[in-house]
């Protein structure tokens, strides 16, 4: 068994907090992980990405190879396609339908969706607004993980855990938001899937 | 016990575990979380383990070996460009020798990732004729670490760890052993051993020529490199540190049939190097950076291109290695890979939104337009973004302190107006030896000192210039009367604007302090900045 995972976004949009649950349920359960992580110049409203390759087996590389990803998970739909190379035949593309613009040639949005929805495996979703409706428009990125979950190699209570050890400085009612926008992201994905 | 940690951390959680008593670094990416997992570490707190930055990579390394010379083990860390500041003490040193084991970490970074250059610090390691271990994995980050502190009181040579961004920056479960506590101070039984006077360098020199073969027989029989068999012997592979797990990645349940080379110890193993050349029709060389091996063996006379890599275009020359480059250099086809669609257009990095250098560059630009023949000499921080759009404000950025500097040689050539644009933290690391250059001719220059009161770039570490800015120009000799603070809001800018042209039309030498903190800072730490300014002016 192995799952290697891209994880999209801008910098500061929340991607390696992603990366950081998937790495806490991934030790948790007793497999094996490797997770690069972009950190420096590239952070500061670039574009940045992290790798992340769970094994039953010994992960050799950081990087995971071109095409051999089985699911990209974006916080941004124009960062979803940047890493298109590394989507194997059948895999999956997750992304937030709301765009980030910090630059002025950033394309039109309809063109961004239609390229999108060309791939077979894609989940387009509102995240940022189901965020928002429970009340923390921060946890987005929660939202995606949850729609990503069912193609995890990992158990619902090993994510949910993993949420709640990561939030836990932050309380209960953070903690809570992020198990809601989890499950709420979980919903809409087996929604679009049946 | 196992745990998840970046190589970087595993690093600094090994040198722990050695039993290091201190720490000194200058921040720079990649190799920034070392000394911050030190700094946060609880056990290293309760140890005393000395842990705070030092102002640059030579005062850094030149602290870690007076605690060397004390007889306790000591770490150094820095990125591969700031080893060419603390170059000086490092090539003495593997004169001298050290007393209690000293490592010397360097992260470089192939691909610039977020540097000026992609030097291999392996070329350095070698040009001081000191041993290199060079890291696969996180958990061989630990492992070597530990080992290196031994090798090096064993030897009684600094040693080095080269490390690569994309291993300082990935994470991996890693098991950790059991700590070792510190050594005591003792110090050297030679007395002339750190007197590097002509007449004993002569013979440390000596000395250190004359164990180069026990250096390359520990490398020989270095438990980090190994020697792989394989059944076909149409080519044989050398590997070395990251590069290995590249290779291995192409083939499924660990099935490589050709022989391999590991490499994470040097000087090269010779004898093993000899062995896969004998046994082999190609050798294929893998290393992330420099050819530094390739060209080793493959030298000038390997004329039926026995030995291919990145000399022979097998491999791309500049740049990370991946695993599919490596695929390439195997012969492997490209099965299946979509193409980034066109509309997807590029997204650079750029200064933060309400970023205090924002304001600064809108200064300067708008001068532009009043002195057409201006021109900005720039400096490594986070204001280096200024030289993208939409600001285009500095015209070089060489390596820290050179804004400064090259502002004078370009003001002797009879530039004017000549800027100098340099952060506080860069200004303490290399500008004010510079300034006094300037100084001491009264230069025609204006030196603009971006204070965000930060190392901003790193992740907001603390400048060593904070509260300290205005008396260590003073002290440098800037006269008073051309010494000026200002805010860079937008509120100010005309006001703002009006300092810096007076400042550039003086014929002599001329700071503006454009203080501001980093948005980055948190309100505790702004609030901590507040009371050190009162203390500054008062």
């Amino acid at each position: 068994m192995k799952r290697n995972i891209i994880l999209a976004g801008v910098g500061g949009q929340g991607i390696l907090t992603i990366a950081a649950i998937l790495d806490t349920a991934t030790i948790n359960s007793n497999l094996n992980i490797k997770q690069s992580e972009v950190h420096g110049m590239s952070q500061r409203g670039g574009a940045v990405q992290s790798h992340v390759r769970i094994s039953d087996k010994e992960i050799f590389s950081d990087l995971i190879p071109e095409g051999k990803a089985d699911i990209i998970i974006s916080v941004e739909p124009m960062e979803l396609l940047r890493y298109l190379p590394f989507l194997k035949k059948d895999g999956f593309l997750i992304t937030d339908s709301n765009p980030f613009k910090n630059i002025n040639n950033y394309p039109e949005l309809e063109d961004l969706y239609k390229e999108i929805k060309m791939h077979k495996n894609s989940i387009l979703i509102d995240a940022k607004e189901i965020a928002k409706e429970i009340g923390n428009s921060k946890a987005t990125n929660i939202v995606l993980l949850g729609a990503a979950a069912s193609l995890l190699p990992l158990s619902n209570d090993s994510l949910q855990n993993a949420i709640k050890t990561l939030f836990e400085r932050k309380g209960e009612r953070i903690i809570n938001k992020n198990l809601e926008a989890y499950e709420k992201g979980k919903e809409i994905a087996s929604v679009m899937a049946s | 016990m196992k745990k998840l940690l970046l190589g970087n951390e595993a690093l600094a959680q090994g040198a722990i575990d050695t039993g290091i008593s201190g720490v000194y670094a200058y921040p720079g990416t990649p190799s920034t979380e070392i000394t911050e997992y030190i700094q946060n570490s609880k056990i290293a707190q309760e140890l005393n383990i000395h842990s705070k930055w030092s102002v640059n990579e030579k005062t850094a390394m030149e602290a870690a070996l007076g605690m060397s010379y004390a007889g306790k083990r000591v770490l150094t860390v820095m990125k591969h460009v700031g080893l060419n500041v603390a170059a000086d003490v490092f090539m003495n040193m593997a004169v001298s020798g050290i007393n209690g084991g000293l490592v010397v970490v360097v992260a470089d970074d192939p691909s610039m990732h977020s540097s000026q250059n992609e030097q291999d610090s392996r070329n350095y390691g070698k040009f001081a004729m000191i041993p290199i271990f060079e890291p696969t994995n996180q958990q061989e980050a630990y492992d070597i670490t530990t080992y290196a502190f031994y090798l090096s009181e064993q030897l009684a040579l600094p040693i080095m760890i080269r490390m690569v961004t994309r291993l300082s920056h990935s994470r991996a479960a890693i098991n950790i052993g059991k700590r070792n506590t510190q050594n005591t101070i003792k110090l050297s039984k030679n007395p002339h051993q750190f007197q590097l006077i002509p007449m004993h360098a002569r013979n440390r020199y000596q000395h250190l020529v004359g164990i180069q073969s026990d250096i390359r027989e520990n490398s020989e029989n270095s438990y980090f490199n190994k020697f792989i068999e394989g059944p076909n012997t149409s080519m044989g592979i050398i590997a070395a540190g990251i590069a290995f797990n590249y290779l291995m990645e192409n083939f499924e349940n660990d099935s490589c049939p050709y022989p391999i080379l590991k490499i994470s110890q040097y000087p090269l193993p010779k004898r093993q190097v000899k062995k896969l050349f004998d046994k082999c029709k190609k050798i294929l060389v893998l290393e992330d950076g420099a050819p530094f091996i390739e060209e080793l063996i493959a030298d000038y006379f390997d004329e039926n291109k026995k030995v291919i890599g990145r000399l022979t275009g097998h491999l791309n020359r500049v740049g990370e290695l991946n695993p599919d480059n490596i695929a390439e250099a195997l012969g492997f086809e490209r099965t299946f890979a979509n193409k980034i669609p066109k509309i997807v257009t590029p997204r650079p990095p750029e200064l933060c939104v309400g970023c205090a250098h924002r304001d600064l560059f809108d200064a300067i630009n708008q001068l532009k337009t009043e002195n057409t023949k201006q021109q900005v000499f720039g400096d490594i921080g986070c204001y280096a973004l200024g030289s993208l759009p939409p600001y285009e404000s500095i015209n070089t950025l060489i390596d820290m302190g050179a804004s400064i500097t090259m502002a004078k040689g370009a003001s002797d050539a009879g530039i004017h107006p000549s800027i100098a644009i340099i952060g506080d933290s860069t200004f303490t690391h290399s500008g004010m030896t510079g300034l006094l250059d300037a100084v001491i001719e009264n230069t025609p220059i204006t030196v603009i000192i971006s204070d965000n009161s930060a190392v901003a770039m790193t992740g907001a570490q603390d400048s060593a210039a904070s509260g300290r800015l205005i008396n260590i120009c003073k002290g440098i000799g800037v006269d008073k009367d051309h010494l000026k603070v200002i805010t860079p809001l937008h509120k100010k800018l005309d006001e703002n604007i009006d300092v810096i042209r007076n400042e550039i039309n003086y014929k002599g030498v001329s700071i503006v302090i454009s203080q501001r903190p980093c948005v980055q800072l948190s309100k505790e730490k702004k609030d901590q900045l507040k009371k050190l300014k009162q203390v500054a002016i008062n």
